[in-house]
């Protein structure tokens, strides 16, 4: 059996998809934070994907990979930062408890 | 471009503008204040002069000392200047009103930013009074009317953030009529394949606007500039803005703001557009006619002194509109005189009701009384305004009204006989009724106010009008006399505006 | 004419209402009523100067050959012009009325301004407060009133009527912490206010037609082309008819556009002459010191109405319907006011409804003057009242002024027996009701015989009217004589001095004017004043059996007052209770005040102001709030769509997202 790149895409639409659902419906910031990271993977998954199978002699799509994890490792960072020190604050980090700026 | 006189009409304000930035202490604001009014009204003095020698001369053009210089060619945007017979009478009321004004003004809070904003205002209504060209006109239109909105939010008084934001609101939904109207203007100002142009004369000269068009452009300019001269049924931003405004505000926005409306109504709706005003005039008489005697009762019940004095110029405001739409050359005239009336006399009264109202700390008429033994000068300031609210002759407002009276009765007639209908006539009887209603009014209130019993017994111990108080008033109450008594000068002034140009764009 | 003496008379007063007005407050009371008195003294002099000019000299610009007397316009300044030929001009019209009137109102004003100097001081001889401001209002109405009957135009006319109106104003509310003298003043000033808007709808009408203010030119118009005649004869208004017929005036609701112009300038003199509906005014006008009663409410102002028809005299003929209305209008308004005036008890208001009711004399002497009857007799003999009642109308009250001085009240039950304490005020005041009466030889008897020849001339009916009006006021005077002066003794309360007699500049005026009532009959009247010029001999017109009929009836009216009110007794009383209803409607003066009252406030302040003023910040004002209010509700409901909760974000992102992707699809499918 050959692996085509369905094989990848598939489990990155499917982490995607729970990435999304996960977003949209976990109202904890921490899992929120775990969905974007679902999300942001999926994303990798398929630039890899795509650069090896449609451009195998070229390399950007790894780069941007690369690139794209070493963002997500700051974000992450500064998320946890925000949501500790948000914790601190209110001793709470449910995304509705936070309307304290709203409108 | 300083060889032009008019150029220094904004000039002198923007120097003042600086000079009070620069100024450390009051006394310094007050002087700047002073002296470049002083300045205004000696530029505007001289302005007269030379323009009544130069038409004894035989200059027989719409408008002297026409200048231009551009601003924005590709939109064929210029800063043009000239003047006539009206807006000299014009920067003449203005100049007086901001020279009494800044006396009337001499104890405010924060002087520096509150004369920097009333030198703001004043650049942007001499500027008005000067321009010729569409555009600037409509600028200095807006930089006459942002200011207004902090004087009054910050210096003013009662439901202050309510009213100036209504103020503001409403003038500024007129401006957007306006704006539209003008641009309309622009865009029919001149023959096919000839440059467009926002010069007033030009256009005038023109007379390209087609009828279609002008029947759509006309209502927008007039409730544009109606808006600010109170025309009923949007005259409601007046006795709120008013009734908050601290007095220098209140006395330049009715002497002199309110002018602007009816200045421009005449400038721009009718004088560009005779055919919709002849066409349309009706429903702006009957709009006009209504609020003439609705502000006169409307008056008869309020009991604040800013209420009854701001529903009494939607009344005389009413008639100067009014007037205007007659188009006849004797209303017309009658129209300025009342303008310039109404100005200082307005300019007068609510000089008045600030200094008793900074004394006495209430503005409600039933909570005051016999104030003629407490502030004499004061009261007596008051009667003589109210005697020439209700037209007594020898002040302003008789020859002001008589004029417009006979002038609307003899074009109502006009159109009585031709078989025109009688609606002119009609709602110039109902007009005259108005005589009778100020009548009322005023001497409710002077009755109330100032004669009998005194109300209160705290109020014993108030002074009498300090010096510059003194000066305010009895300069303005010279200027309403001097009206009253004098009144050929002045409608010799207003005439020579009525040149054969004129005659002929409005086929009078 | 030099132009510099008639100058001056205008001048004079106005410079002095300036003076005392600016700088009165810095003067003694002495200093300044010495001045005014001045002032006004070089006024009289110098207007009987030009009027005896006038009347004697026979220059030609004055009588013509056939010793008629001419219009003659010292000086016509331009002072406001509208439209060619339009203008109103200020100027100075010398005719046998205004003449006249130069006489009346120096002599009656001088009077006052002498009367004040004692009159507005105390027993102890200490000046009233505004002492100043009293005499620079004395002098502003002497100047306007002195504009007015000299003016050149109706206009100019109009401006100083408007100017009277208001030195009145400022003279009855002059006690103004008083609130009855403010609410008076101010009735006065509203109610002459609304007549005279009729004056200037009317005037509005008359130039309208015919281009010109000038009295000269109304009574005579040249058909075409308005040359500016200077120097015509008088009532030659075939002009005017001429205008008036051939433009095509429209009839409107019946009567022609001339009959309803000069109605409605009549109704200017009916608020000015307080005439019924429009009098109530003058009686509450009593609120104000008494010699400005004397001067503007009884002598000047009043009359300025009668002055006016007199003035336009030419032009009312040419409409006898108006002169038919203002024959109506005064017929009932003298009886009426006399009626009133028989019961009551305030002695300003009797002598206040006497005024209104001698005016109307003067206005029905006016409505049936016509040509054809004793050539115009009642023109004359209005004039010629008028003349005769601004003398013993000016004493009578000033009469009352020294009473009330002298007692401190204007009530007569207060009064009673004087004739012993005050002599000088008694014979004086009885040669004023005996002018009034009309008894032979004084003044009021030759004035008011030819009001009633006149009156039978015109129909039966006027004059049997008008008799009665006279029996009126000759029971309703002596009624108010002898109960001031007889009755029962005065007695004097505790803690006050006896009544006595006043100061030499109070008596003068009262001795002077008495003199002029007792021997201002005599004067050939005629002579001087007719309605087109022409001499007129009054003896070729008398009528002995008028005459024979009025003494006897002015005689039956003293004599029922005599009767009735000459001793304490109880007789009054029975007549009260014999006609309860008719005492009370009179007492309350035919509640036209209650009716007043009630238009005023509950119609037109209940029914038409408040409603307005609840529609404007209700309706429209709430309308233009609206908008305001419609733009934040809108905003507000869909400022939740901004919740902030990001996931809401991206559910919209989402729904979005499918949303255009199916689109998308279905496009391209």
């Amino acid at each position: 059996m050959e692996i085509t790149a369905i094989y990848y895409l598939l489990p990155a639409l499917i982490m995607f998809c729970c990435g999304v659902y996960g977003f949209i419906t976990r109202k904890n910031m921490i899992a929120m934070l775990v969905s974007l990271e679902l999300m942001l993977n999926a994303v990798d998954i398929n630039f890899v994907v795509f650069n090896r199978y449609l451009y195998p002699e070229q390399t950007e799509g790894m780069f941007f990979t690369l690139f794209a994890i070493a963002i997500a490792a700051a974000e992450t960072a500064l998320a946890i930062a925000i949501i500790i020190n948000i914790f601190r604050a209110v001793r709470n980090i449910d995304v509705r408890s936070l309307n304290e700026m709203k409108f | 471009m300083f060889s032009n006189i008019l150029i220094y009409f904004v000039v002198i304000p923007l120097l003042m503008l600086a000079g009070t930035g620069l100024c450390r202490n009051i006394r310094q604001i007050r002087a700047v204040a002073v002296t470049g009014s002083l300045a205004l009204i000696a530029l505007s003095v001289y302005t007269l002069v030379e323009y009544l020698g130069l038409r004894q001369a035989g200059a027989t053009e719409p408008m002297l000392f026409t200048d231009s210089w551009t601003w924005f060619a590709p939109l064929n945007i210029n800063l043009a200047v000239g003047v006539d017979g009206i807006s000299i009478a014009m920067l003449i009321l203005s100049s007086f009103i901001l020279l009494t004004g800044s006396l009337a003004s001499w104890m405010i809070p924060q002087p520096k930013e509150f004369f920097l904003w009333l030198i703001l205002l004043s650049t942007g209504v001499f500027g008005f009074f000067i321009s010729i060209d569409l555009f600037t006109m409509f600028m200095f239109y807006e930089v006459a009317l942002i200011p207004m909105y902090l004087l009054i939010g910050v210096w003013g008084s009662g439901r202050k953030n309510y009213s100036a934001m209504k103020l503001t609101l409403m003038l500024m939904g007129g401006s957007a009529f306006l704006m539209l109207g003008l641009i309309g203007i622009y865009y029919h100002s001149a023959p096919e394949g000839e440059p467009l142009t926002w010069n007033l004369l030009a256009i005038a000269a023109n007379d390209a606007i087609p009828h279609g068009w002008q029947s759509f452009l006309f209502p927008m300019t007039f409730v544009g500039f109606g808006v600010l001269g109170a025309m009923f049924p949007f005259h409601t931003w007046s006795p709120d803005g008013h009734a908050s405004a601290p007095t220098a505000v209140s006395m330049l926005h009715a002497g002199v703001l309110m002018k602007l409306g009816g200045y421009g109504c005449f400038r721009v709706a009718i004088y560009l557009m005779p055919w919709a005003a002849t066409e349309l005039a009706w429903i702006f008489l009957i709009l006009t006619g209504t609020s003439v005697v609705y502000g006169a009762f409307c008056a008869c019940v309020k009991t604040d002194l800013k209420y009854i004095n701001a529903y009494s110029s939607v009344s005389h405001c009413g008639l100067v509109l009014f007037a205007i739409l007659m188009l006849n050359t004797t209303a017309m005239t009658g129209a300025i005189m009342q303008m310039l009336s109404h100005g200082l006399m307005t300019a007068l009264f609510f000089a008045l009701i600030g200094m008793i109202y900074g004394r006495t700390h209430t503005r409600e008429i039933t909570k005051m009384g016999g104030l003629m033994q407490i502030m004499p000068y004061l009261s007596v300031g008051y009667v003589i305004a109210g005697f020439a609210s209700l037209g007594l002759p020898g002040l302003s407002g008789f020859v002001a009204e008589m004029t417009i009276f006979i002038g609307s009765f003899q074009a109502g007639m006009a159109d009585y006989l031709a078989g025109a209908g009688s609606l002119r006539l009609v709602f110039t009887l109902i007009a005259c009724c108005s005589i009778v209603i100020t009548a009322v009014y005023i001497l409710r209130v002077v009755g109330k106010l100032l004669f009998g019993p005194v109300q209160d017994e705290h109020h014993r111990t108030l002074t009498d009008a300090t010096w510059w108080e003194r000066l305010s008033t009895a300069t303005l109450i010279v200027c309403v006399a001097a009206i009253g008594c004098f009144p050929n000068f002045f409608e010799s002034l207003i005439k020579t505006t009525f040149t054969p140009e004129i005659f002929a764009v409005l086929g009078m | 004419m030099d132009i510099t003496l008639p100058l001056l008379i205008l001048a004079i007063p106005l410079f002095m209402f300036l003076l005392l007005g600016l700088l009165g407050m810095k003067m003694s009371h002495k200093l300044a009523g010495t001045l005014g008195c001045l002032g006004m003294g070089t006024v009289l002099v110098l207007s009987y100067y030009t009027a005896f000019v006038y009347y004697f000299s026979g220059a030609p610009e004055f009588i013509n050959a056939a010793g008629e007397r001419l219009q003659y316009i010292v000086f016509d300044q331009s002072w406001l012009t509208l439209y060619k030929p339009l203008e109103i001009r200020l100027g100075f019209l010398l005719d046998p009325i205004s003449a006249m009137m130069l006489i009346v109102i120096p002599t009656i004003s001088f009077m006052v301004h002498l009367y004040s100097m004692g009159y507005m001081r105390d027993h102890h001889g200490v000046y009233e407060h505004g002492f100043q401001r009293f005499y620079a209002f004395l002098s502003l109405f002497s100047f306007s009133m002195l504009g007015l009957v000299v003016a050149t135009n109706i206009f100019q006319m109009y401006i100083f009527w408007e100017l009277v109106g208001a030195s009145s104003y400022l003279l009855i509310g002059f006690y103004y912490t008083r609130p009855s003298a403010v609410s008076a003043s101010k009735k006065a000033f509203i109610v002459t206010r609304f007549a005279d808007l009729g004056f200037l709808i009317g005037i509005l009408i008359l130039s309208f037609y015919t281009k010109t203010f000038n009295f000269i030119e109304f009574t005579s118009v040249p058909v075409e082309g308005l040359a500016n005649v200077s120097q015509v004869d008088l009532g030659t208004a075939e002009g005017i008819r001429n205008i008036f017929n051939t433009s095509a005036a429209p009839l409107f609701m019946g009567g022609s556009v001339l009959t309803w112009a000069l109605v409605l300038i009549f109704m200017g003199g009916m608020g000015k002459s307080a005439m019924l509906p429009l009098h109530i005014w003058l009686p509450d006008a009593m609120e104000g010191p008494t010699p400005v009663s004397a001067l503007i409410h009884a002598a000047t102002m009043v009359v300025a109405g009668v002055y006016l028809v007199a003035r336009l005299f030419p032009l009312y003929l040419m409409e006898t319907t108006s002169l038919e209305i203002i024959t109506v209008v005064g017929a009932i308004t003298a009886l009426y006011a006399a009626m009133v005036a028989c019961t009551q008890i305030d002695i300003k208001r009797v002598l206040a409804f006497s005024t209104i009711s001698q005016i109307a004399f003067m206005m029905v002497s006016l409505g049936v003057a016509r040509p054809e009857f004793h050539e115009g007799l009642g023109y004359m003999a209005s004039m010629f009242h008028l003349f005769t009642h601004a003398m013993f109308k000016a004493l009578l009250f000033l009469g009352a002024g020294a009473l009330i001085h002298a007692i401190g009240s204007n009530d007569y039950t207060a009064m009673h027996g004087l004739r012993k304490h005050m002599p000088i005020t008694h014979w004086t005041f009885l040669i004023g009701c005996l002018a009034i009466a009309g008894i032979i030889p004084f003044s009021g008897f030759f004035s008011k015989d030819e009001i009633l020849s006149s009156c039978l001339g015109y129909n039966w009916v006027a004059y049997v009217w008008m008799s009665f009006v006279a029996f009126l006021t000759a029971f309703y005077m002596f009624r108010l004589y002898y109960l001031i002066f007889w009755w029962k003794e005065h007695k004097t309360p505790e803690g006050h001095h006896a009544p006595h007699d006043q100061p030499w500049t109070m008596s003068f005026p009262l001795v002077f004017l008495a003199a002029v009532s007792c021997v201002a009959g005599f004067i050939p009247f005629g002579n001087f004043v007719s309605w087109n010029g022409h001499p007129y001999d009054f003896m070729a017109h008398f009528d002995w059996n008028v005459a024979t009929v009025s003494l006897i009836v002015a005689v039956l009216g003293i004599g029922l007052a005599t009767a009735m009110y000459r001793k304490e007794n109880s007789l009054p009383e029975k007549f009260r209770q014999a006609v309860p209803a008719l005492w009370t409607w009179c007492y309350h003066r035919f509640y036209w005040d209650e009716l007043y009252q009630f238009i005023t406030h509950k119609i037109i302040f209940g029914s038409i102001c408040r409603p307005l003023a609840w529609f404007d910040r209700h309706i429209i004002d709430g309308t233009m709030d609206s908008f305001a209010t419609v733009t934040n509700k809108a905003s507000e409901a869909i400022k939740p769509l901004q919740s902030g909760q990001i996931q809401m974000y991206v559910w919209y992102y989402l729904i979005g997202a499918l949303a255009l992707g199916t689109i998308t699809v279905i496009c391209l499918i």
